[in-house]
């Protein structure tokens, strides 16, 4: 008979091994996957993991992994102060979609203009308008005692319509022959986060994303602030009694990861993505999630995480079109990895002993 | 008195790190009172936890009634016809106590079948109580009758109780003896759990001693002196903490006309409380749990929000302002529960000193903090307090109950407070820390420290306080002087006899 | 004027399917949550739901047989929310959280050779007599079978709850999984089982609205309904009875904005679409006052460590 017997302290081998453990099942269980729907599983996973970085076409790919972890690990910094805290804000993807409306709607504004302020303005009403609808869930949450789990994703369906709404209204290409979509951000180059260095997919989000990094490590570790975070998420009463007060952190941690969200948007929109369209969110917000708590809620553990989810990206993106592994199959392996997280994630807290019966 | 009810032989059951009974043996005969006596941590509770099938034994044998007896779930055990009294009660706030009874039964008739022999067997055994009451609404008093009931409607052969005087005044206590003895002349007979030894020799029959889980000794107590007893238990004798009488000074804290809402829906609404205390003074407020205790220490602490004028800190305002200033002007506390309020049960203890310590200690500089500072305090309160633990970065949850509390207190004292609250200071600690701690108390009045110490255990404010106080029901007493008071006084200052008179229904 | 072209009767009927699937959900997860357990995997299970009943409806041409196998499909979903919070005491929020994207990948999986077909029909009971009353009768008399065994659903939650031991050590697990576990009740076990049914529930409200309400299958198709199920859930403060009201709240709400879009209000439709989910947040704020009644267990892992 198998049995828990809870740890005295959390052991730190058990909190840095169990992300990789979890890494290797889900290789393993996606295998079976793959397997099970008649692909060639040793291929399957070499093709998501290896090509990528290794394969044949890697100077294309390896740029790519800065591209889309960029957005993942800027969301994922910002979600994980407010997890740590026990604040659970949900609706990252709406966040990141208002973010990119307010950011390309400032630039769309400026057009034709060309100035060297425009990006910047940009960047700010981005991180702005990321941070302004998280504030709904967090006031909600403060006046009224809402939870914030629920009102962030409504919020998040909210944001789509309104996405849909400002593609086929408002802001649509004037010039467009009547599709949907916004002029596009890359042809105006007061408005573009162009690449920074040729060739590499560095642009002025995955700048930001390793600034965020470092900050909310150094946030979490010294600052008198993170401490609280930390109190906060592990023992609320005792952050009361400490002189914590909760609303400041929610508006704080909310804010934050909004804010973070909404840049992320901004950047995608008017770099990789070029245009505010109906399909422009492509579930960043809620892998972001799933980044987060596969990087332990830790910055340097995001920023690999983030990188390994990138990974599975790109790689899906290579399985389907060489493999013909559908899209849906690479969904399903990134749930999976946060499954088996969650699933081994009880050895850092709990010992597993075997106890053999005895008649008493 | 006739035969043999329950024998236990070689209990053994061991948790990690622990031997929390070791070959344990002792009989019970029927219709006696049997007191199973032992320090926090002698291995008590996880005894009766086998008896009544919460625990299973790792080896060892009992019989009951004369038959092999190995209950598998406390299911098997009530049939059996053992029924447990638990210390923290196992009862449902939200539900009626009717309900809750319903919960306790194997085979309960319906609700209302029910309601009226609750009635009938609470008049019985003059335990009033009425059974369409929410329990949370019930004073503690009220709360373990809920229990008691629940475990006589099963007629039960064996009756359980662990530690059922810690919630009761003294009056309350001698209604329980009366039911406890009504019953066992019925031929019920009660195991009954206790620390308190004045307690044992005017209840109990029989005794068993434990220490450190063995069986120590047994002794028929009413011929046994309480001196005798205790040395068994705790294994020798040790100093009793010493007054250094230190002179009294001017007013510390002054609280007037304090009332606060309760925070909860079954917390305690706190009812005009007014006191002083003097630099150098230790004021003692007993009463039984729940009568506001938790509530009090919250509106001192800054936890609960209360008027400015309330409380007052050498005589300027401090009601308004929030734990973290009342500390950077003197004001200290360290509320009961010492994992997930005292201290972060997941962090460090380095990291716990930042929890309280952070101005008063300098441990920050800009908001940034100085871990190196931090330790070198941790490691000062582990010295200063002799708490036994691998080091400072040991997590908190994994030290012992005594130890963490005197981490805490230790933690408090050391910031040098004008002004220290402490809530239930030696609660489940043993008593060599206990003394310690009250030890660190006396220490710190004699220093010019104004103290208010907050208990449930009479002994202990009778041991160390200068003036006594009670909550009752959210109102404090009238503050007498210790010297000179009796337990009868006492007892009505707790509030008698809580809830007798409400017989309804 | 736009509502003169509303029929109030066909609004009414309709509210009463729309209604439906959360009433399903919301009814599974009212039993979680007062059994002490958070699962916001809803919309996951749902989702699961929603194809296992389509494509076995589609496969057997049994609308019947569909709707017990995606019963069977979110119960299995709910299954693995058991596994990681009971047993391997995992963080429920995030363990829900993991549910619905673990769910919304595995059915886009499971649903691609089902895009663009029709499921079987599922036949209106038209109840005779009573569906021929004018106005009730097509109201509350000529719906299908799952209309009506919702509506019984939430009158055997009810009972359950309220009347049965079942129902009465269900709410003690809620309330205080020490001491139920002190009085000898499997707290594990009993949690287990409310899951399952939650995921159930789940399941069948899912494949209410692959095989009848819109019927075929899409990605992604239970757009926020399993969310607005567990605000229902708190909306109706765990009462199974302000459930069905909140249901056809939501229900009304739904096929009101519907109904505008199709009589083309000057309005764009996607204000009208963001509706229901303003809505819920509307109700959120009105109702958070009201919050006493919540489980005090709710969303505490239990382990028996001593």
């Amino acid at each position: 008979m198998l049995k828990l017997e809870k740890r005295p302290q959390p052991s730190r081998f058990w909190t840095w091994l169990t992300p990789l453990l979890a890494v290797l099942i889900t290789m393993v269980a996606g295998g079976a996957l793959f397997a099970a729907l008649g692909k060639d599983p040793v291929e399957a996973i070499a093709t998501i993991f290896w090509q990528p970085l290794f394969g044949e076409f890697a100077f294309y790919y390896r740029p790519q992994l800065l591209i889309k972890g960029a957005p993942l690990v800027l969301i994922a910094i910002g979600l994980s102060l407010g997890f740590r805290a026990g604040i659970w804000n949900i609706g990252a993807e709406g966040q990141y979609i208002v973010g990119a409306l307010t950011g390309a709607g400032v630039g769309l504004a400026f057009y034709p203009a060309e100035s060297w302020a425009i990006f910047p303005l940009m960047v700010l009403a981005g991180g702005l308008g990321g941070w302004a609808w998280a504030m709904i869930p967090a006031v909600l949450k403060l006046r009224f005692g809402t939870n914030e789990i629920l009102v962030s994703l409504m919020l998040v369906y909210v944001a789509e319509q309104l996405l849909a709404a400002m593609a086929l209204g408002l802001m649509k290409n004037p010039e467009g022959h009547g599709f949907p979509g916004s002029r596009n951000l890359r042809q105006y180059e007061s408005a573009h986060n162009a690449e920074l260095i040729a060739g590499t997919g560095m642009h002025w989000g995955v700048v930001a994303a390793l600034i965020a990094v470092i900050l909310a490590y150094i946030l979490l570790s010294r600052h008198i602030l993170g401490y609280h975070i930390r109190l906060m998420g592990q023992a609320p009463r005792a952050a009361r009694f400490a002189g914590v007060r909760p609303a400041r952190l929610v508006l704080f941690c909310l804010g934050a990861s909004g804010a973070l969200a909404g840049l992320a948007g901004l950047f995608e929109v008017a770099g990789p993505a070029g245009q505010v369209s109906i399909d422009f969110n492509v579930g960043y917000g809620f892998t972001a999630i799933i980044v987060a708590f596969l990087g332990r809620l830790h910055p340097v553990g995001i920023l690999l995480a983030g990188l390994l989810m990138a990974l599975t990206y790109i790689g899906g993106e290579i399985a389907q079109s060489n493999l013909g592994l559908p899209a849906a199959a690479i969904q399903l392996f990134q749930g999976m990895l946060l499954f088996f997280l969650l699933a081994v994630d009880v050895l850092t807290n709990y010992r597993i002993r075997m106890i053999r019966r005895e008649v008493a | 008195m006739t035969g043999e009810l329950l024998s236990v032989s070689g209990l053994t059951k061991a948790y990690p790190g622990v031997l929390a009974n070791d070959k344990v043996s002792f009989t019970l005969r029927e219709g006696e009172v049997h007191a199973l006596l032992g320090e926090n941590g002698a291995g008590k509770s996880t005894m009766v936890k086998m008896i009544y099938g919460l625990v299973k034994p790792d080896s060892g044998t009992m019989a009951f009634r004369g038959a092999p007896y190995a209950p598998s779930d406390p299911h098997a055990a009530r049939g059996a016809g053992v029924a447990m009294v638990f210390q923290h009660f196992s009862l449902f706030d939200a539900m009626s106590v009717a309900e809750n009874v319903a919960l306790g039964m194997e085979n309960p008739p319906a609700l209302r079948d029910l309601a009226s022999r609750i009635r009938q067997v609470s008049e019985n055994y003059g335990l009033p109580l009425d059974p369409h009451r929410t329990v949370g609404d019930l004073s503690a008093g009220e709360r373990q009758r809920v229990e008691i009931i629940r475990c006589l409607l099963q007629g039960p052969r064996l009756l359980i109780m662990d530690e059922p005087t810690s919630v009761l005044t003294p009056q309350e206590v001698e209604i329980l003896f009366q039911t406890l003895r009504k019953l066992t002349s019925e031929g019920v007979a009660i195991l009954y759990i206790s620390h308190k030894l004045e307690e044992i020799r005017a209840l109990c029959d029989h005794a068993t001693i434990l220490r450190l889980g063995r069986n120590v000794g047994t002794c028929v107590p009413r011929d046994t002196s309480a001196r005798e007893m205790a040395e068994l238990m705790v294994g020798g004798a040790f100093a009793a903490p010493a007054r250094a009488g230190g002179d009294m000074g001017p007013i510390a804290l002054d609280v007037t006309g304090l009332s606060v809402a309760a925070p909860g829906q079954f917390g305690t609404s706190l009812r005009n409380i007014h006191f002083t205390v003097r630099q150098g003074e230790v004021l003692g407020l007993g009463g039984v749990a729940g009568n506001g205790q938790d509530e009090l220490l919250a509106a001192l602490s800054g936890e609960l929000p209360v008027d400015a004028e309330a409380i007052r800190l050498h005589g300027a305002p401090v009601g308004h302002l929030d734990p973290a200033a009342r500390r950077a002007l003197g004001l200290l506390t360290a509320p009961e529960e010492r994992l997930g309020h005292a201290a972060a049960p997941d962090m460090s203890l380095t990291e716990n000193t930042v929890l309280t310590a952070v101005r008063r200690e300098n441990l920050m500089r800009n908001g940034f903090l100085r871990w190196g500072a931090a330790e070198e305090f941790a490691r000062r309160i582990i010295t200063t307090f002799d708490v036994r633990t691998p080091g400072p970065a040991t997590a908190a949850r994994a030290l012992s109950g005594g130890n963490l509390q005197k981490f805490v207190i230790g933690r408090e004292v050391l910031q040098r407070p004008g002004v220290l609250v402490v809530n239930q200071p030696t609660w489940g600690v043993d008593a060599a820390a206990a003394a310690a701690i009250r030890q660190a108390l006396l220490d710190l009045a004699a220093g010019g420290t104004a103290v208010i110490c907050i208990s449930q255990d009479l002994d202990e404010l009778m041991e160390i306080s200068d003036r006594f106080g009670a909550l009752n029901e959210g109102r404090l007493s009238e503050i007498k002087p210790t010297r000179g008071l009796g337990v009868e006084e006492i007892g009505l200052m707790m509030g008698g006899a809580h809830g007798m008179e409400v017989a309804h229904g | 004027m736009v509502f003169g072209s509303i029929d109030p009767t066909l609004l009414l009927a309709s509210l009463m399917v729309a209604a439906t699937p959360i009433l399903f959900a919301a009814l599974g997860e009212l039993v979680v949550e007062r059994a002490g357990v958070l699962n916001l995997g809803v919309e996951g299970m749902m989702i699961t739901g929603a194809i296992c009943g389509f494509a076995v409806a589609v496969n057997t041409g049994s609308p019947l047989v569909g709707f017990v196998a995606a019963a069977a499909g979110g119960a299995v979903l709910a299954l693995l929310f058991a596994l990681l919070t009971q047993y391997a005491l995992a963080n429920q929020v995030a363990s829900g959280l993991a549910l619905t994207l673990f769910g919304l990948g595995l059915s886009a999986l499971l649903g691609q050779g089902y895009v663009g077909i029709k499921p079987p029909r599922t036949p209106k009971l038209d109840i005779p007599l009573l569906s021929d009353i004018p106005f009730f009768g097509r109201v509350l008399f000529s719906h299908d079978l799952m209309v009506y065994l919702g509506l019984a659903l939430v009158v055997a939650v009810w009972a359950m709850l309220k009347y049965t031991r079942a129902g009465l050590i269900l709410r003690a697990v809620g309330e205080n999984h020490e001491a139920a576990h002190a009085l000898g009740y499997k707290v594990v076990r009993i949690r287990v089982l409310a899951i399952l049914f939650g995921g159930a529930c789940a399941g069948l409200g899912g494949a209410y609205i692959s095989l009848i309400r819109v019927p075929q299958w899409t990605e992604g198709m239970t757009a926020g309904a399993g969310w607005i199920a567990l605000a229902l859930v708190v909306f109706a403060s765990w009462k199974a009875g302000r459930v069905l009201l909140g249901a056809w709240l939501f229900g009304g709400v739904t096929v009101l904005q519907l109904n505008l879009q199709a009589a083309g209000l000057a309005i764009p439709v996607e204000y009208l679409s963001m509706s229901p989910y303003l809505i819920t947040i509307l109700v959120l704020v009105i109702m958070a006052r009201d919050k006493s009644r919540a489980p005090a267990s709710l969303g505490r892992s239990f382990h028996a460590s001593q």
